[in-house]
C-alpha cells in the first residue's frame, strides 16, 4: 500500500545540487549545529597557539591548583598551568590524531574490503582469517600492546589506532560489496559494456559511502576514546605535551581531595568532540544520499 | 435481498511527507452474500486500502473521514477493536499476494491452520489436526499430511497460497477479501487457483472481493465488477454488461489497452497518466484523461447512477447525467 | 541469410552446494540443477523471438548466458557470425555494445546514484569518442524516440515514475547502437496501463531502428502481440517452437496448450479448452532421459520415458514430443 502512496508523492520539482543541500541542511537543525560545532572546532585547533590566553606550558609556582576564576577560566593544574589554555592546545592532537588515523584505515580497509567482497575466492578466504586473528585482541588491548611494543610518537599513534580499525572497514565494505554486486544495476552494468575496474569504483563503491561515512564518524569517536585511554594509562602522549585523556588521567588523584576542574573539563571536552563526530556522521549520511534528495 | 457488505462514501486520507493524500474519495460499493465481486483497478485506484479499511486496519498516518462499512447491517467503522476482532479473521478473512511472507518459516504449514482450529474453536490437538486435513483437501492438495508436516519453505508458491486460503477458510467466513491472489504465481498455478476460489464460493457460499488488476482474471472468475480509479468507484455491472457495454471511458480504455490471446487486437493505451492524489484535480478524477471531459466535470463530483440492469457509472456524459445535462 | 543470433545446445549447470546436498555428496552424486539443458534458437535481423515458460524454466537464464552475465557451461552462442562465448575481456565488451539487456526492475537496474542523463549517455562514453556536445545530441535523439521528456534527464531514478525508469532502460540498452535487444520480462513490474505504452514503444522502435528482440516473458498475451517466432520452454528445455500465428491457432505439445488454455482472457463467454496437468512443476534437480512433462502430461504412454526427438509438425514448426 505504502508504495501506491509513494507513486503519488515522488518530487516533482528539480533544484540544483547546492540549493538542495543547503535547504535540507537548513531544515534539519540538529545537524546544521552539529556541522558549525565541528568547524568551530577545527578553527580553534588550526588557531590554538594564537588563541590561547596563556602560555599552556609555562609553571607558576604562585597558581597551583587555583579553582577556576577569572585569571584562569578552568583553574591551573598541579604545576600553575593554566587548564584552558591547555585544552585548547591539546584539541589539535585530539582532533588530528583520529582523524588522520581514521582516513588511513578507512582508505586501507575499504579498498582491500571491496576488492575482496567482489572478487571472493581463496583471497577472500585469507585475507578474512587474517582479519579474524586481529579481531581477536579488544581493540584496546590492541592498541596497547603495539604502543608499548613500537614506542608512542605521534606518528606511531596514528599507526597503531588506524590498525584497529582496519578490520572494522574492511568487513564491513566486503559485505557491503557482496550485497551490492548482485544488484541488478550492477549487472546491467557489465552488460552496457563497463570493464571490472569502473563497475567496481564508479558503480558499486559510491553507493556503499552512506554507511561508510557514518561508520568512519563512529569510529573517529572510537579512536578519540582509544587515544585518550592510551594517554590515561600512560602509554599515549607523554607529557608535557598536552592531550585531554592525559590530562584526565593526571586529574584523577587529585579528585578525590577535592580539585574536580583538573579532569572534569577536558573529560567533557572528550564528550562533546565525540558527540559532535556522531552527529556530524548522521548529518553526512543523509545529505549523500539522493534518495532523501526531495525531502 | 440485503446485501452482505455496503461500502458508502468512504473517505480516507493519508497524512504522508508531502502532504496530505487523499487515497479514497466516496467510495460506493456493494456485495452480496455468496457472490464473487472484483475490484478492478491500477495502483493508486485504491483498491487495496478499501480492503483494509473494511478489516478495520486503517492505522495513523491513514484516518478515515466519512463513510460506512456495512457488514451483515453493522457499521463496522463504528466498533470499538475489540468488537471488530470478532469480526477479523472469522467473518471477514483475507488473503494477499505476499503469500510467502505472510507464513511464519518456523511453523509448519499444518500447524498454522490447526493452530486457527484450537483458538477459535476450542478444539483439541488431534482434533484440529484432522480438521486441518480436511480444509487441505477442501483447497485441493493432494497429499495434505504430508503437507502439513512441511515447512514454508519447502512449498511451491502454489501450495503456499493454498495454505493461505486455507487458514482464511478455516473459520468458515461469509467474506473473503483476495488481494491479488495470483500476481506472482505461474499462470497454469494461478488459473487453478481462480477455479479453487470460484469453487469454493460455491460450496461454502462464501463472497470473495477479488482485488486485482487484471481484467482477465475478473473475466474468468467474477460475478460482477466494480472498477476504480484514483480513489473513486467509476462503473459497477454484471462482468458480461461489463465486457460487451462497458460504459464509463475509463473502463472502455482499459479494455482496448490489453493485449489478448484470444483474438488479434489494436493495442490502444490508456491515455494520460493517473493523477497526483496530493493534489487531485476537483471533480472527476479521470477529467484530465477523459475525451469527453466536460465544464461540469471539472467542478463536480459524478455520482454513481444507472446506465442499464444493475449496471451504474459515475460519469456526466452518460446515463441519467446525460439526460440531465441535455 | 544467416541469422543474426545462433544459439546450439546451449547449457547451464548450476552445483547445488550445502548440507542438504552431503548426504548424497558422500554417495558420489553431484547434485546440480541444469538450469538450461540444451537449447538451440535462432533471430533473423528485425525479429522478435519471444520465449515464455514458468517459473524454472530457464529463460532468465538463457537471457543470463547470451549476455555472459554469467558463463554458459557448453554451447555455442553466434552473434553476427562471431562465437561470442569464448571472447574475453575487451573483445567482449565491444561486443557488448550490439547486444543489450533490458532488465525485469526498472528501479534495481539503475544505479541509485546516477541521474537520468548520465545512465543513458553511459554506454555513449564507453563504447564511442564524442565530445559533450555530441554525446548531448544523441542523448536528445534518444529520449525523442523512447518518449521522455529533456527535463527528466536531472533526476535520479527514485524520483521517477516506474513507467519513466523503464524508458530510461530502454533508452540506456538502445544508446550505443545495438542490433539486438533482450527484454527480461519488461512490462511484468508496470502497471496494465503503462504496459500498452511500452509494448507500442517496443514495437515502434523494432520497426524504425531494425532492432532485434528476444522477447521472455511470462505474459504470453504480450508476447503474442510482439513476437514473430515463439518458443516454450519447460524445465531447461525448448519444448515448441513456432512462428506467432501458427503456436496460438494449433499448439501441439501439451505443455503450451496447457500454458495457453491457461491464460485468463478478458471475454466471460469465452470457453476455455483447459488442459489441465496434473502436479506441479517438479524438482529442478532431477535428470531426464525421456521427456520431461511424463508424470504431468495427461497423454503420457510408455513410449514416453525414451529419449525424445524433435518433429516438425508443419514447416518452420518444431515439437519436442513423441505423440505430437
Amino acid at each position: 500500500m505504502t508504495t501506491e502512496i509513494g507513486r503519488a508523492t515522488y518530487a516533482a520539482d528539480t533544484e540544483t545540487v547546492y540549493a538542495s543541500f543547503r535547504r535540507r541542511l537548513l531544515r534539519n537543525k540538529l545537524s546544521l549545529a552539529a556541522f558549525c560545532a565541528i568547524g568551530l572546532l577545527v578553527v580553534i585547533a588550526i588557531l590554538a597557539p594564537l588563541i590561547v590566553p596563556l602560555d599552556p606550558n609555562e609553571p607558576d609556582a604562585n597558581a597551583v591548583l587555583e579553582r577556576p576564576s577569572w585569571a584562569h577560566m578552568l583553574g591551573t593544574d598541579d604545576f600553575g598551568r593554566d587548564e584552558l589554555s591547555r585544552i585548547i592546545i591539546a584539541s589539535r592532537t585530539d582532533l588530528l590524531v583520529p582523524f588522520v588515523s581514521t582516513l588511513l584505515a578507512l582508505a586501507i580497509g575499504s579498498l582491500i574490503g571491496a576488492i575482496c567482497g567482489f572478487r571472493g575466492g581463496w583471497l577472500d578466504q585469507i585475507v578474512m582469517r587474517m582479519v579474524d586473528a586481529v579481531m581477536a585482541f579488544p581493540a584496546f588491548v590492541l592498541a596497547m600492546g603495539l604502543t608499548a611494543a613500537i614506542g608512542s610518537s605521534i606518528t606511531n599513534l596514528v599507526l597503531v589506532i588506524a590498525v584497529t580499525q582496519i578490520p572494522a572497514y574492511l568487513r564491513q565494505l566486503r559485505a557491503e560489496m557482496l550485497r551490492e554486486r548482485e544488484m541488478e544495476y550492477a549487472h546491467a552494468a557489465r552488460t552496457i559494456g563497463n570493464p571490472t575496474w569502473r563497475i567496481v569504483f564508479i558503480h558499486l563503491f559510491p553507493n556503499c559511502f552512506p554507511t561508510l561515512i557514518v561508520q568512519a564518524t563512529l569510529a573517529m569517536g572510537f579512536a578519540l576514546l582509544t587515544l585518550a585511554g592510551l594517554s590515561y594509562i600512560g602509554l599515549g602522549i607523554q607529557p608535557p605535551d598536552s592531550e585531554w585523556g592525559e590530562m584526565v588521567s593526571e586529574g584523577a588523584s587529585l579528585m578525590v581531595t577535592g580539585y574536580w576542574w583538573l579532569s572534569l573539563f577536558p573529560g567533557i571536552a572528550i564528550l562533546m568532540t565525540v558527540l559532535i563526530f556522531n552527529l556530524v556522521g548522521d548529518g553526512l549520511r543523509d545529505l549523500l544520499d539522493p534518495r532523501t534528495r526531495g525531502r | 435481498m440485503s446485501k452482505l457488505l455496503e461500502l458508502e462514501n468512504l473517505v480516507v486520507h493519508f497524512d504522508a511527507d508531502g502532504g496530505l493524500v487523499e487515497v479514497l474519495d466516496g467510495v460506493n460499493f456493494t456485495m452480496s452474500a455468496g457472490e464473487i465481486l472484483g475490484l478492478v483497478g491500477e495502483s493508486g485506484s485504491g483498491k487495496s486500502v478499501s480492503a483494509t479499511a473494511i478489516l478495520g486496519m486503517i492505522r495513523r498516518p491513514g484516518r478515515i473521514l466519512a463513510g460506512s462499512i456495512r457488514f451483515a447491517g453493522i457499521d463496522l467503522l463504528r466498533l470499538s477493536e475489540d468488537e471488530m476482532m470478532r469480526y477479523r479473521g472469522r467473518r471477514i478473512a483475507m488473503i494477499s499476494q505476499s503469500y510467502r511472507t505472510a507464513l511464519n518459516p518456523v511453523i509448519s504449514a499444518g500447524r498454522h491452520i490447526s493452530r486457527l482450529f484450537e483458538i477459535h474453536e476450542g478444539s483439541s490437538r488431534a482434533s484440529a489436526w484432522w480438521r486441518t486435513s480436511e480444509l487441505l483437501d477442501l483447497v485441493g492438495v493432494a497429499d495434505p499430511e504430508r503437507l502439513m508436516k512441511q515447512y514454508p519453505h519447502q512449498l511451491s508458491g502454489g501450495m503456499c497460497q493454498r495454505v493461505m486460503i486455507a487458514m482464511a477458510l478455516a473459520t468458515s467466513p461469509q467474506l473473503l477479501i483476495a488481494d491479488e491472489p495470483t500476481t506472482g504465481l505461474d499462470v497454469t498455478i494461478a488459473a487453478r487457483i481462480l477455479d479453487l476460489l470460484r469453487d469454493l464460493s460455491k460450496r461454502t457460499g462464501a463472497a470473495i472481493l477479488l482485488i486485482t488488476h487484471d481484467l482477465g482474471v475478473v473475466a474468468q472468475t467474477c460475478q460482477r465488477v466494480a472498477v476504480m480509479h484514483a480513489g473513486q468507484v467509476v462503473e459497477t455491472a454484471p462482468v458480461r454488461e461489463l465486457f460487451r457495454s462497458a460504459a464509463h471511458p475509463y473502463t472502455r480504455a482499459l479494455i482496448r489497452a490489453i493485449p489478448r490471446v484470444d483474438v488479434e487486437v489494436k493495442l490502444d493505451p490508456v491515455p494520460g497518466t493517473v493523477p497526483s492524489l496530493h493534489h487531485p484535480p476537483a471533480g472527476c478524477r479521470y477529467q484530465n484523461r477523459c475525451p469527453h471531459a466536460m465544464e461540469i466535470c471539472r467542478r463536480e463530483k459524478p455520482h454513481q447512477a444507472a446506465v442499464g440492469q444493475d449496471h451504474e457509472v459515475a460519469c456526466f456524459a452518460l446515463g441519467e447525467h446525460r439526460d440531465a445535462a441535455a | 541469410m544467416t541469422p543474426l543470433l545462433e544459439v546450439e545446445g546451449l547449457r547451464k549447470t548450476f552445483e547445488l552446494r550445502g548440507p542438504n546436498t552431503w548426504a548424497a555428496r558422500l554417495r558420489g552424486e553431484r547434485p546440480v540443477v541444469r538450469a538450461v539443458d540444451g537449447v538451440s534458437l535462432a533471430i533473423g535481423k528485425g525479429e522478435t523471438l519471444g520465449l515464455v515458460g514458468e517459473s524454472g524454466c530457464g529463460k532468465s537464464t538463457v537471457a543470463r548466458c547470451l549476455l555472459r552475465v554469467i558463463e554458459p557451461t557448453t554451447g555455442s552462442i553466434r552473434f553476427a557470425g562471431e562465437e561470442i562465448t569464448a571472447l574475453g575481456g575487451r573483445q567482449l565488451r565491444l561486443a557488448r555494445r550490439a547486444l543489450q539487456m533490458v532488465y525485469q526492475d526498472p528501479t534495481a537496474a539503475l544505479n541509485p546514484r546516477l541521474d537520468a542523463r548520465r545512465a543513458i549517455e553511459e554506454p555513449l562514453r564507453l563504447h564511442f569518442k564524442m565530445t559533450p556536445a555530441q554525446r548531448r545530441e544523441r542523448l536528445n535523439e534518444i529520449i525523442a524516440e523512447v518518449g521522455l521528456g529533456a527535463d527528466l534527464m536531472a533526476r535520479y531514478p527514485h524520483e521517477l515514475s516506474d513507467g519513466q525508469r523503464q524508458r530510461v532502460n530502454i533508452a540506456r540498452a538502445i544508446a550505443a547502437h545495438p542490433s539486438l535487444v533482450v527484454l527480461d520480462e519488461p512490462t511484468s513490474a508496470l502497471d496494465v496501463s503503462l504496459r500498452s505504452r511500452i509494448i507500442l514503444l517496443l514495437e515502434a522502435l523494432q520497426k524504425r531502428l531494425g532492432l532485434s528482440f528476444l522477447f521472455i516473458s511470462h505474459d504470453i498475451a504480450t508476447v503474442k502481440y510482439l513476437a514473430h517466432r515463439v518458443a516454450v520452454m519447460y524445465l531447461g528445455v525448448i519444448v515448441e517452437e513456432a512462428d506467432g500465428v501458427s503456436l496460438f491457432k494449433a499448439p501441439r505439445h501439451p505443455y503450451t496448450r496447457a500454458l495457453l488454455s491457461s491464460v485468463p482472457v478478458p471475454d466471460p463467454d469465452f470457453c476455455h479448452d483447459r488442459l489441465v496437468l496434473s502436479g506441479e512443476i517438479p524438482s529442478p534437480t532431477k535428470t531426464y532421459v525421456g521427456c520431461r512433462l511424463r508424470g504431468r502430461c495427461p497423454f503420457a504412454e510408455a513410449v514416453c520415458a525414451e529419449p525424445v526427438p524433435w518433429r516438425e509438425v508443419a514447416p518452420g514448426h518444431r515439437v519436442l514430443c513423441h505423440l505430437a
